[in-house]
């Protein structure tokens, strides 16, 4: 099979894996929303416990009329929502699944995945400013206002791992944390810190609460998305949640252990699903925060990522090179 | 902060720098069908314009062509989050102009009646309140849902006295309408008592975060006297440092039997008015406790049960009657001529009042407190236009 031919089969495995995982963590926010709240949630739509409900709610947003404001900019507008969900797709591109299992373990993964991450702000930019809408417009001076100042304490969060590997190349990474004692979030004080760092970040990143003011649906009704419908808001959607996937696979592959388990050693199959269940792990841990916070200020966001989180990252991966300097890198 | 926000209140809507943006009738969190016109600095308010009367329902006319005995479950529909409250003011009013006896277990089963009311009322207001804070896809839904758990429990209770879940025609001129069926009394403490267990997971839930004492307090403040000169009532007033309850000021259906508080608070803010109301919940347990400990034997009207619709006249004359409703001052001023349908009414509804407090306070604030504030004050609608 020549090269090109594999890449492309195994590409779009991978694509169709993701959009279906990402189809059914819609479901698993919402059955652990309701739990949390002490309701049922999705129930009727397919036996047991409503699992066709995705696949309807698909269906819906197919066969809803698409509407386009008179005085959008229809170039802009339209073309948005690709512009959108392009990047969230592209990062699980160096994602490595299992050992050998991922389209490109690239030498500088997590760089690529970091850069290309945080182009998600041009799409959402392009969506807020296109609506001709002032909703939106607020939302997306908050988005780039925020998804700038997170991006910084995302990054360094990351780099920890990376500073204690020693390595940009995410198999390496993963490499490193053979078992439990070995994974990042349980080393000493700094792999902690970085951890919570990192989801405090992830939060903010992803436009969850208590950082979901760009949606703000009590102040700007939906934010950058309020006049999307149909397809396109499906299209936003789905990326959105794409995007939070990934980066809870990033974090389970940085700080627990990737795929690493019992058994999962000989077989690939066995860790990829480990994967997924830490990284479902670290998607509930952001749920859980989502559904029992209140959303905070724009001014208060800044305020903590510029006086809180970004010096503290700062010192913490200053802390992380000192170590690495006295008790040299974890070799995967 | 109040006599500058009254001089940028004077400001026109021009300036390059400036967006003018409409917040309603039809928005997620304009609790009804209120309209602000905000005027932004960027995410800074720096104006307010309020257009209310979407949901006005002509009910100061309709009283005039209602008789004493059909308007009182009307009147409920003036504020129907808290619908025992204006039940009650028109039939004090009524009472009060024909110098009608209310037996004292009719005063005591009003009194349960109002404190139940307070509980659900300040349920939902908990709920929207967070709701407008902490979003529809977030913590706020959270905490909506259990204080409609809660408020639920208490509607229950209002379906099994008054065989109705919102609109409820429990007063009637000279008395109660319906008794407390068996068994409704033990039901009536299981509710309070769960009712007041969950008060304290919603405080220990909200208090102990960090967000939400952040987005409320120092928000919104109004002074005392800023308090007083707009004429705001009920916890917005108490939570500005006034302890006027009309309860205890002038105690009606016997509220002076009942040893309750009247909390106090003086910040001002968002988060004074949440104390103010978190301690209310608890004070309405206690008063619906004592009533239901104290609970009289004897008629609970002295008038015979309804047979027609005009079969009650008031003497001629006039009448200001006020209640201490969830809101604040509800009041009810009634000019009868002898007939059985009064010759004017007119209501004074405590959200309409307490509205005029947002153009003082929203200015110099960010998008998101105006929500927070708006929510803080707790207007409905349906008594602000009636």
């Amino acid at each position: 099979m020549p090269p090109a031919l594999s890449f492309l089969i195994v590409g779009a495995a991978v694509l169709g894996a993701i959009i279906g995982v990402v189809t059914y963590v819609t479901l698993l926010e919402r059955k652990f929303a309701a739990r949390m709240q002490s309701r049922i949630g999705p129930y009727y739509v397919g036996w047991p416990h409503g699992w066709l409900q995705p696949i309807a709610d698909g269906i819906k947003l197919m066969m809803k009329e698409d509407v386009v404001p008179r005085l959008a900019d229809r170039p802009v507008y339209n073309l948005a929502p690709i512009v959108f969900l392009i990047p969230c797709l592209l990062i699980f591109a160096t994602l490595p699944f299992a050992p050998g299992l991922g389209v490109a373990d690239l030498n500088i993964g997590i760089l690529f995945f970091l850069a290309v991450s945080a182009m998600e702000i041009v799409g959402l930019f392009m969506g807020g400013w296109g609506s001709n809408n002032k909703y939106a417009l607020l939302s997306v001076m908050r988005a780039v206002n925020q998804i700038i100042s997170y991006d910084l304490p995302f990054v360094f969060a990351a780099m920890v791992p990376v500073l204690l590997t020693g390595s940009l190349k995410l198999s390496a990474i993963a490499a490193a944390q053979p078992d439990v004692l070995h994974w990042f979030v349980f080393y000493p004080v700094i792999g902690q810190l970085a951890f919570v760092a990192y989801i405090v970040a992830m939060l903010a990143a992803e436009n969850r609460v208590p950082f979901d003011i760009l949606e703000a649906e009590s102040e700007l009704v939906a934010g950058f998305r309020v006049e999307y419908s149909g397809m396109k808001f499906a299209l936003i959607q789905l990326a959105e949640y794409a995007h939070v996937v990934a980066t809870s696979f990033l974090g389970a592959l940085l700080f627990l252990g990737a795929w690493g388990g019992p058994g999962a050693g000989s077989s690939p199959a066995l860790g990829a699903l480990y994967f997924l269940l830490k990284a479902m792990f670290v998607f509930l841990l952001v749920t859980w925060i989502r559904w029992s916070f209140v959303r905070i200020r724009v001014d208060q966001i800044l305020a903590i990522s510029w006086k809180l989180l970004l010096p503290a990252t700062l010192v913490l991966l200053m802390a992380t090179a000192v170590v690495v300097a006295w008790k040299g890198p974890v070799l995967g | 902060m109040d006599i500058e926000s009254r001089q940028v209140l004077e400001m026109g809507y021009g300036g390059a720098e400036r967006i003018t943006m409409n917040m309603g009738p039809q928005h997620p969190s304009s609790h009804g069908v209120f309209r602000m016109i905000l005027t932004l600095e960027g995410e800074t308010v720096i104006a307010i314009d309020a257009v209310i009367g979407y949901l006005h329902r002509c009910h100061e006319k309709l009283a005039e062509t209602l008789t004493y005995t059909q308007y009182p479950s009307i009147a409920s529909k003036t504020d129907y989050v808290a619908a025992m409250t204006s039940e009650l003011a028109y039939v004090r009013a009524a009472e009060t102009i024909g110098k009608i006896d209310v037996p004292r277990r009719a005063q005591y089963l009003r009194v349960i009646a109002a404190e139940l009311q307070r509980v659900a009322s300040h349920c939902l207001w908990l709920g929207t309140w967070c709701l407008d804070m902490g979003g529809a896809l977030g913590g706020g839904a959270t905490v909506f849902l259990y204080c409609i758990r809660e408020r639920e429990d208490v509607l229950d209770l209002f379906e099994s006295l008054t065989g109705a879940r919102l609109l409820y025609g429990l007063h009637q001129v000279g008395g109660v309408r319906y008794d407390i069926p068996e068994g409704w009394e033990k039901k009536c403490r299981a509710t309070v008592d769960k009712v007041d267990r969950r008060i304290d997971e919603f405080e220990e839930m909200l208090e102990s975060n960090a967000f939400f004492m952040a987005r409320t307090q120092g928000v919104g403040v109004a002074s005392r006297e800023l308090a007083q000169e707009v004429g705001i009532s009920g916890p917005l007033l108490r939570g500005s440092g006034v302890g006027y309850d009309i309860r205890r000021a002038e105690p009606y259906s016997s509220y002076g039997d009942f040893d309750f508080k009247v909390p106090v608070e003086t910040a001002g803010d968002c988060f004074a008015r949440y104390r103010v109301r978190m301690v209310e919940f608890r004070e309405s347990i206690k008063i619906v406790r004592q009533a239901l400990d104290g609970l009289p034997e004897g008629p609970i009207s002295s008038r015979p049960g309804v047979k027609s619709v005009g079969q009650v006249r008031v003497p001629k004359g006039e009448a200001y009657a006020r209640v201490e409703g969830a809101r604040g001052e509800v009041g009810c001023y009634l000019i009868a001529d002898g007939g059985a349908k009064p010759y004017r009414m007119k209501w004074r509804g405590a959200s309409f009042s307490n509205l005029a407090i947002l153009p003082h306070i929203i200015p110099g604030h960010k998008v998101a407190d105006v929500v927070a504030i708006m929510g803080s004050v707790d207007p409905v609608f349906g008594e602000v236009d009636r």
